[in-house]
């Protein structure tokens, strides 16, 4: 069992994300969410970072926080996976911790 | 404080305007007028309306030299004037107005 | 009171928004000051850069967060004549954005040419 690390701050606004991504161990679930929601769309400055890390973690985005940005789901960094609220509980459930990054 | 329209009471704020404008309907529209002692006329539906839309459209209620400007770019200058919009709304057009459209109270002053 | 109020000195006011809408309620606060302010009759301008140009973005639907979506009061600004609108440019391509992705038109200007209008103004309030 590995564990679920939580990023709701902006990458653009603070390196919370960036800390995320060099500490937790591979294979860990990330998922962003709030302000995190945007590092997760295709055509960034950290999209490459991302599709990158999407390689090494199980990477998610909590879906409702992408569109009340107006973000489109579709357009989300290959590998992402999108989420709603119930899958954010069964990330959250079925890891051995969860770490909040903030 | 609150309404009673259609034996259902919904709820206000001490000022008189709605805590959930999705409660607000034309019945509940003519108590709030009541308790603000106006006889809703065409001409006050008319104002009413036009506050609705505008608040649907951009989710405020106006400043009430905003709302002068829209209704005078929409129904004419002479509705679009302080003067006829405190002849029908005597304690001010954008506070009576929208809180019998059901809105929340206008932002800034006046 | 407009008649009252004397023929005042007319200042540049710059409202600079860094921040998404909905993580914190500074966007919010800022724009409930901005049409608050609209009343003094002074030269406003608006600058969205960093992640405050997410603020403009279109087709924001919030029902799934439970907030309101406020996006559409910006299209009210133009009835309270405040129609200078910035967006820089780097902060359009840092997040995947284009020009068409904003639902207001504002001037798309270089961070070089915001850096100068900035330096323009009396007063800045950035949030």
């Amino acid at each position: 069992m590995s564990q679920l690390h939580t990023v709701s701050k902006s990458p653009f606004e603070r390196t919370n994300l960036q800390s995320c991504l060099k500490l937790a161990t591979p294979g860990s679930a990330i998922l962003l969410y709030e302000d995190a929601v945007i590092g997760a769309m295709q055509g960034t400055s950290m999209a490459d970072a991302v599709a990158a890390a999407a390689k090494t973690f199980s990477l998610h985005v909590l879906g409702p926080d992408l569109a009340a940005r107006g973000l489109d789901a579709a357009k989300v960094v290959p590998g992402v996976k999108v989420v709603d609220y119930a899958g954010f509980v069964d990330l959250a459930a079925e890891a051995s911790a969860v770490q909040a990054w903030c | 404080m609150a309404y009673t329209a259609n034996g259902k009471t919904i709820e206000a704020d001490e000022e008189g305007y709605l805590v959930n404008i999705n409660e607000w309907n034309e019945e509940l529209a003519g108590e709030i007028a009541k308790a603000e002692q106006i006889n809703m006329s065409p001409e006050h539906w008319e104002v009413v309306n036009f506050l609705r839309e505008y608040y649907n459209e951009y989710q405020i209620a106006p400043a009430i030299r905003v709302l002068t400007k829209a209704i005078t770019k929409r129904l004419g200058a002479e509705k679009g004037s302080n003067k006829y919009l405190y002849e029908l709304f005597p304690y001010g057009p954008a506070k009576q107005a929208c809180k019998i459209a059901g809105l929340p109270k206008p932002t800034g002053c006046v | 009171m407009e008649e009252e109020m004397e023929a005042g000195v007319v200042k540049k006011f710059m409202y600079v928004n860094r921040k998404q809408p909905y993580g914190t309620v500074y966007a919010l606060e800022v724009l409930e000051m901005v049409l608050i302010s609209a009343a003094f009759d002074q030269d406003v301008h608006l600058v969205f850069t960093d992640d405050g140009v997410l603020q403009l973005k279109k087709n924001m639907a919030t029902e799934g967060i439970g907030m309101k979506n406020f996006s559409k009061t910006y299209r009210a600004l133009e009835g309270y004549d405040i129609e200078k609108l910035y967006v820089d440019q780097e902060s359009l391509d840092e997040r995947g954005l284009t020009e068409d992705d904003l639902l207001v038109d504002v001037q798309v200007v270089s961070r070089a040419e915001m850096a100068k209008l900035m330096d323009q103004m009396d007063v800045v309030l950035s949030a």
